[in-house]
């Protein structure tokens, strides 16, 4: 009994993470534009989607009826099976975060169901044309949809709006951009806290804590809304970079223009019935507005990067979730092993994130590296006053201090400024 | 394996229309707003323009009542 009620802590506990994770990765869908285009402050911005993230969760109570959308078998699904592909797609999220790259979170926990499942019961738990056609074709058709629609609304809004003076149209665009990227964050809120609650309430089920087909209790959902939110306002700073800057140069008109494009591309998926990644319509959506813009460019470079990281999404969390589901089928050492490995490995991710960080001080630097001499600045000066360099400045000058104390003092004239020099 | 083309083929068109009208609207509602400004500046009136970009943003808010309505749904 023991065991099953620390095993069902544990996958409540990284279903929990992943929530949070799923926030701060996907915070750029809704505030990168926002942030670029200075509609407005990056941490004006992260808090509003936050506490839209926040109602969103509490807004709709249909629970997702199944996690993985029928990509799996999921009757007769063990809770090692889910811890297995939480851990995957948590893996895949902080990576690609580390690599400033936007992938969908969906994507991500596919993946990680996918691997786990095939390693817990063979080819046969996974329903291979749906991976077709809920994966793979929205993929291809998000970015297309979303982009086009951003490049034909930038083309109408630059033309009609030609005559005009930006001075006059700059707090328009401000305002309907903001709402634009509200609307989104409500929805991300809504589809994303959703799925975690989803995966808890599976896991209650399993273990026979709560009658199956019940709703979630209210402390899943206070808690999955509240993970979201917390990740959200966190602020997956270097996606939004990619996604704001990266990308292309937004102007106000387009990040209007894209956001909206977003918005209505994601909305539309989910109620006409053809479900589309929210990311990778919002990438779609700047990429379409910047080529909207005479003389707008996309970094392809940057896009391609993505493009590939799309591609390894589902596969990369695959496997790490059948690695993990080959430990938990070993047993309760493996489940612990798995959740050291989980804790290690984010925590190896995050001290090399530290390397180069980006927070909401340097996310819209127009210089995309952060070694050359633009940003460089910023990353130094923000770098010397972060714990770690000013602790080992002061460690050093408290050895100086008491290396020059005990030095002799009358008889060297030179020693009395050393103290001076070290304070 | 049943790839659902039409429910595609509704988003593309609905997402597209949709997009265009609503940055196409608020659009006009800005530039509405720009004019009266500036006819505000010169001493004089633009009554037109500012019930044009009102009504313009007025069905704005209808499309992102619209969405909310969606979401909770």
């Amino acid at each position: 009994m023991e065991h099953i009620t620390l095993l069902l802590a544990i996958v409540v506990v990284t279903a929990l993470v992943f929530d949070f994770t799923n926030g701060f990765h996907d915070t750029a869908n809704a505030m990168a534009t926002t942030i670029s285009t200075g509609a407005l402050k990056p941490k004006t911005a992260v808090a509003m989607s936050a506490v839209l993230n926040l109602v969103g969760a509490f807004l709709s109570v249909e629970v997702a009826k199944t996690i993985s959308g029928g990509l799996i078998n999921e009757e007769g699904i063990r809770t090692e099976v889910i811890f297995a592909a939480l851990v995957g797609a948590i893996l895949w999220n902080l990576l690609t975060w580390l690599l400033g790259l936007p992938s969908s979170s969906s994507h991500a926990l596919f993946g990680g169901l996918i691997g786990a499942a095939v390693m817990s019961a063979g080819w046969s738990a996974v329903n291979a044309p749906t991976i077709v056609t809920k994966v793979l074709i929205p993929a291809v058709a998000a970015p297309i949809v979303a982009g086009l629609a951003a490049m034909l609304a930038t083309r109408l809004t630059y033309k009609i709006g030609a005559k005009t003076d930006e001075k006059h149209t700059a707090k328009g665009y401000r305002v309907g951009q903001i709402a634009s990227a509200g609307l989104v964050s409500l929805a991300h809120g809504t589809n994303d806290a959703q799925k975690t609650m989803g995966i808890i309430t599976l896991a209650l089920v399993t273990q026979g804590v709560v009658a199956p087909g019940s709703n979630p209790p209210l402390w899943v959902i206070v808690s999955a809304g509240v993970a979201i939110a917390l990740g959200t306002y966190l602020g997956g700073w270097r996606i939004i970079r990619t996604m704001g800057k990266g990308l292309t140069d937004l102007r106000p008109q387009q990040g209007f223009a894209a956001q909206t494009s977003a918005a209505t591309v994601i909305l539309a998926s989910s109620h006409l019935g053809f479900s589309l990644s929210t990311t990778q319509s919002c990438s779609g959506a700047v990429m379409g507005a910047g080529l909207g813009r005479k003389g707008g460019v996309v970094r392809w470079s940057t896009a391609t990067r993505m493009f590939v990281a799309w591609g390894l999404t589902l596969p990369a969390a695959g496997l790490v979730g059948a690695g993990a589901e080959f430990l938990t089928k070993q047993g309760t050492w493996g489940i612990v092993a798995v959740a050291v490995l989980l804790v290690a490995g984010s925590g190896v991710i995050w001290s090399l994130s530290r390397r180069k960080p980006v927070d909401q001080h340097n996310v819209t630097d127009d210089d995309l590296d952060g070694d050359t001499e633009p940003a460089g600045v910023v990353t130094t000066a923000i770098a010397a006053v972060t714990p770690p360099p000013a602790g080992s400045v002061a460690a050093v000058a408290d050895e100086d201090l008491k290396t020059t104390i005990p030095a002799p003092v009358p008889t060297d004239p030179a020693a009395p400024p050393a103290p001076a020099a070290a304070v | 394996m049943k790839i659902d083309w039409a429910a595609l083929g509704s988003v593309f068109g609905v997402s597209l229309v949709a997009t265009v009208a609503l940055v196409g609207l608020f659009t006009l509602g800005v530039i509405g707003l720009s004019k009266q400004e500036q006819a505000a500046a010169q001493g004089g009136s633009a009554a037109l323009a500012r019930t044009g970009a009102y009504a313009c943003f007025a069905l704005c808010l209808a499309a992102v009542a619209y969405g909310i309505y969606l979401i909770v749904a």
